[in-house]
């Protein structure tokens, strides 16, 4: 078995603004079992951070425990990493962000990292508004500790053993969205064409954006009968929209007075084109998604696409007013501003 | 797109680029895996199978394979495929047991080869172990033509080049040599089933309407016939100064042989500008790092003497142009022309045929370069039962394709004797087998080395010029050749695909570190090339092609920058990938 990449790449891979090619976002050859959905999103986040020049010292990735965790192994070699306690990766990623908001914070987790050890820290994260991605690999299993059923397991889905799961699955989305998130977008590990973009736009977002992705476990839930398989996933897939990144400094030239595109202004300048819109749905409109994934749910679909955007989103260090500039550049003069403001400070508490 | 046809071995043929571009089409990766783990001897043998001469070739192979070779597109330079030839012949054992059996008892056909250069040993020694009674013609007193006549010592040791013609020699080979072949007619009358004419190209060109060519003849030397005579130590100095003419491969072996007999001012003077030169670009260097000059845009405008003693030359000097076509025209600049002094002149501006023993009713049609008239599959010329090879069927080329030329001749003859159509070529024998030895496991070194190529060591200037047959190159030892060889990316281990394995997963394409495969729309082939996660533009470069997936897409992978090193077999869950090692023998006289 292989450990070590090749240190090759095409001779005329392209490069992006900073001048830098794939390889440059790219992370150890990965040990996740071959064809695993997880590599699949993996190589998305690389090619999206590639294509947004994203300069890799400036990202923090940060995860929990699980196969899915495991992945920030696999990509972005060269950028900041923390490997947390199950299902504990929201509250690290507070910790960093309040003490140094000017990072990209990119967190990846499991269903079961994520609905299951930590739907508390998932929750509380929503409601904070922490300015971050927030992938969930969701293969409805425990892959790690080899493919127990997961809370996002859905109803009826039959295992590899061949049990069938008497109960409700965690709608990761449908959850997100009653806790008030401002970006959630759901995709499948194998629909690069979306998933891409998706991450562009989460990344671009400012607050919490939950992307929710479908990714196939090949080796324990990959059977007929699961709803996470390839084949299921591939088959009850609806997209709600095709979606285009475009970057702040790229002119929009064409018209769109198309009935089934719309173009959404993000908070940093970016666009986010929607293309063939679904009828009666509208990403700013709450209800109409709640009520799209509920229709969904019916007729056993798989929504995805972006489904729910806030642009007038306000992120925690906003809502708290922290201070603008990471902790770690603060001076003694700022830390310890002398006695006389203490006294001050003292006086107002009196 | 169509789906590729895998079956068709062309196919994989072309992607393992050093063989394909062999003319022979030497198994490489091959002996390049036999030398890593050790085996020179059958390093050496798969070599000599397929190009008869390793020890030879091993250092003076004009070397297509390695402007080709894969590795040059993925860095830098290609693997040194020639040296590492080399390394198989310096480090083998004996290989006796290893040689085929002649034949005591012969088949009753009777072969007159005229030659004993390479094209002509190849086809004694293709046709020997069929128990063909074989006699070989030629005018030197020992076999191996130019090898012997012309390439100098210095690059190729007689031990080396006796050692390998000798093989052949041994096979029952009746020798007649010292002996100029002075007509056909009477070969032909000598009872002889078939006849092989493998003479070269053995007359250099001479500029005979030069001002002056005539007045001081004893210092104005023929290169080819110089470069012999010091091989056959009938010359042994020359002059201090020397000018030699010529932008060739003879050009650069008669400016250091120069320098070894006592020439100190070397210079070379050739027409074109220095990047055009026909000599091979490691040729140049060697001369240049013995402190010969190559003066460039130089064309000779008269010799100069005095009292029948040779001065030196004129020189006329020019600038290249090209038109649209890009077709280059000598434009003198107007300068007033350069004398050099020299006291010595070596022209060495090229090879003819000479043919005059051959009679003209014989039936041997010349064309109108009075060439001979020759079938490029089969070789054989217009007269039943003659047939040519090497530097005397389609002109002075180098040892590797005589070789080539000599064993597509001796399956013709072989048929011809037979009774059989010559035209009816063998078909080569292909093996695709699968390296797979476990899960993750294959049965050849497929991780990469990111090593840059290895320089061969020379010994020291100051020794090798002051002997004449001094070799220059000391060969790789064996931890370089080690590594050397671990360069080599194993482009005969194909990536077979099996599209009703693949469950579209992406794996392969997500890990693939060159980036090759792709899972996208079919399309017509300029279309899909284009569309490629990165387009492949190279069109020599294939691109294979599955039939249509579960989804709808195909999966296409550009061969062109594709290192061989399994990833996507390693990624892929259902082994919808397979490494598979393919072999391509030609087919050899007999088979
Ligand atoms: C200076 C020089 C350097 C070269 N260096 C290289 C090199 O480094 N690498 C490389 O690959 N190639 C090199 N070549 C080219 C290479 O030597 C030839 O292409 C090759 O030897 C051709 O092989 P052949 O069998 O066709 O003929 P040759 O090798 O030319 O053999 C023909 C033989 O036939 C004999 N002969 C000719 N006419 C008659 C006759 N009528 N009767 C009897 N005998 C006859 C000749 O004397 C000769 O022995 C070099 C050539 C020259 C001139
Ligand atoms: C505190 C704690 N409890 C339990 C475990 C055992 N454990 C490891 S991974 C895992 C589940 C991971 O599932 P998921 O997050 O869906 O990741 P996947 O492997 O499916 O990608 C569990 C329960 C643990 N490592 N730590
Ligand atoms: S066990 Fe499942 S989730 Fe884990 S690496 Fe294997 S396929 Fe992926
Ligand atoms: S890398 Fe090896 S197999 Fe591939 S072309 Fe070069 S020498 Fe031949
Ligand atoms: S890794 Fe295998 S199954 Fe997956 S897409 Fe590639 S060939 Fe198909
Ligand atoms: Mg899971």
């Amino acid at each position: 078995m292989s450990y070590i990449k090749p240190k090759f790449e095409h001779p005329r891979a392209p490069k992006n603004t900073l001048g830098y090619t794939r390889k440059e976002y790219e992370g150890s050859l990965s040990t996740l079992c071959a064809g695993c959905g997880h590599d699949s999103i993996s190589a998305a986040i690389v090619d999206a951070c590639f294509e947004l020049s994203i300069e890799p010292h400036r990202v923090a990735k940060l995860s929990g425990i699980g196969c899915s965790s495991k992945t920030p192994a696999y990509f972005l070699n060269n950028s900041h990493g923390f490997n947390s306690v199950h299902g504990r990766m929201p509250s690290v990623a507070t910790g960093a962000n309040l003490a140094n908001r000017d990072l990209v914070y990119l967190g990846v987790s499991g269903d079961g990292d994520s609905a299951s050890i930590g739907f508390g820290q998932f929750a509380h994260v929503i409601r904070r508004n922490l300015n971050m991605t927030y992938i969930v690999m969701n293969n409805g299993c425990y892959g790690l500790t080899k493919g127990q059923d997961s809370a996002t397991a859905d109803h009826g889905s039959v295992s590899k053993a061949g049990s069938v799961n008497n109960f409700e699955g965690i709608d990761m989305c449908a959850i997100a969205i009653e806790l008030g998130a401002t970006f959630v977008a759901q995709s499948f590990s194998g629909d690069k064409n979306q998933l891409i973009p998706l991450i562009k736009a989460a990344l671009s977002h400012s607050g919490f954006s939950l992307i929710n992705v479908v990714s196939p476990c090949v080796t324990f839930n990959n059977n007929p009968g699961s709803t996470k398989s390839y084949d299921y996933v591939r088959e009850h897939n609806e997209a709600l929209s095709s979606l285009d990144f475009v970057p702040v400094k790229e002119e929009i030239t064409t018209e769109y007075d198309e009935i089934d595109v719309k173009m959404v202004e993000m908070h940093d300048g970016t666009f986010i084109k929607l293309n063939k819109l679904h009828q009666g749905f509208d990403p700013q409109d709450k209800l109409s998604i709640i009520n799209a994934l509920q229709v969904a749910r019916q007729k056993d679909e798989i929504l995805t696409g972006l489904l729910y955007l806030d642009t007038e989103s306000i992120e925690l260090n906003d809502l708290i007013g922290t201070v603008n500039k990471p902790l770690n550049s603060l001076t003694e003069k700022e830390l310890c501003p002398g006695s006389e403001v203490l006294e001050k400070i003292n006086a107002g508490l009196r | 797109m169509k789906p590729t046809n895998i079956k068709d071995s062309e196919y994989f043929h072309k992607v393992v680029d050093c063989q394909y571009a062999c003319p022979a089409h030497t198994p490489v990766p091959h002996y390049i895996r036999l030398i890593a783990a050790g085996k020179y001897t059958e390093a050496y043998m798969v070599n000599w199978e397929s190009n008869v001469f390793p020890g030879v070739l091993g250092r003076t192979c004009d070397r297509p394979c390695e402007p080709a070779c894969r590795r040059g597109r993925v860095e830098e330079e290609p693997v040194a495929i020639c040296r590492l030839k080399r390394v198989a012949a310096d480090f083998k054992d004996d290989i006796a047991q290893y040689l085929p059996e002649i034949p005591k008892v012969k088949n009753g056909k009777k072969i007159a080869i005229i030659g004993a250069g390479p094209a002509g040993l190849t086809v004694a020694r293709d046709l020997a172990p069929l128990g063909y009674e074989i006699h070989m013609y030629d005018d030197q007193t020992k076999g191996g033509g130019m090898m012997r006549s012309q390439i100098p010592s210095f690059r190729l040791p007689n031990s080396v080049l006796d050692q390998e013609v000798n093989v052949i020699l041994d096979m029952d080979i009746v020798k007649h040599f010292n002996q100029y072949v002075t007509s056909l007619k009477d070969i032909i009358n000598g009872g002889y089933d078939a006849v092989f004419v493998a003479t070269g190209a053995p007359k250099g060109k001479d500029l005979p309407n030069l001002p002056g060519r005539w007045d001081a003849k004893e210092n104005i030397h023929i290169g080819i016939q110089w470069l012999a005579n010091v091989a056959f130590e009938h010359t042994n100095k020359i002059g201090k100064k020397v000018i030699v003419l010529g932008g060739g491969n003879t050009a650069m072996d008669c400016c250091r042989t120069s320098r070894r007999l006592g020439g100190e001012e070397v210079k070379v003077l050739v027409r074109s500008p220095f990047k055009e030169m026909k000599a091979s670009p490691w040729e140049k260097e060697d001369a240049i790092h013995e402190d010969i000059p190559i003066l460039e845009n130089h064309v000779p405008k008269s010799f100069v003497s005095e009292n029948g003693k040779l001065k030196g030359m004129f020189f006329e000097k020019v600038e290249a142009q090209y038109d649209e076509k890009g077709k280059r025209k000598l434009v003198p600049t107007g300068e007033p022309d350069v004398f050099i002094e020299a006291d010595d002149v070596i022209i060495a501006i090229g090879q003819e045929n000479r043919f005059e023993w051959i009679e003209k009713d014989l039936g041997v049609e010349f064309n109108e370069w009075e060439m001979p008239v020759v079938d490029e599959t089969t070789f054989a010329s217009t007269c039943a039962g003659v047939f040519f090879g090497g530097d005397a069927a389609l002109g002075p080329k180098n040892v590797i394709t005589a070789v080539a030329q000599g064993h597509q001749a001796a399956i013709s003859i072989d048929k011809y004797c037979q009774g059989q159509d010559i035209s009816d070529r063998p078909a080569p024998d292909v093996t695709l087998i699968s390296t797979k030895m476990g899960i993750h496991e294959w049965s050849y070194d497929n991780g990469v080395s990111a090593d840059l190529r290895f320089v061969v060591p020379q010994e020291d200037k100051k020794i090798t010029l002051a002997d004449r047959k001094k070799e220059v190159e000391l060969g790789f030892d064996l931890q370089s050749a080690f590594k050397e060889a671990e360069r080599c990316l194993n482009c005969d281990v194909q990536t077979v695909f099996m599209e009703d394995k693949c469950i579209e997963c992406d794996a392969c394409m997500d890990v693939c570190p060159t980036q090759c495969i792709n899972f996208t729309e079919n399309a017509e082939e300029e279309d899909l090339r284009a569309k490629l996660l990165i387009p492949a533009l190279d069109k020599s470069q294939d691109i294979l092609v599955s039939d249509i997936l579960k989804t709808g897409k195909v999966m296409v992978k550009d061969e062109d920058v594709c290192l061989h090193c399994g990833l996507c077999a390693e990624r892929c869950p259902t082994s919808a990938w397979d490494m598979q090692k393919f072999m391509y023998k030609t087919a050899k006289a007999g088979c």
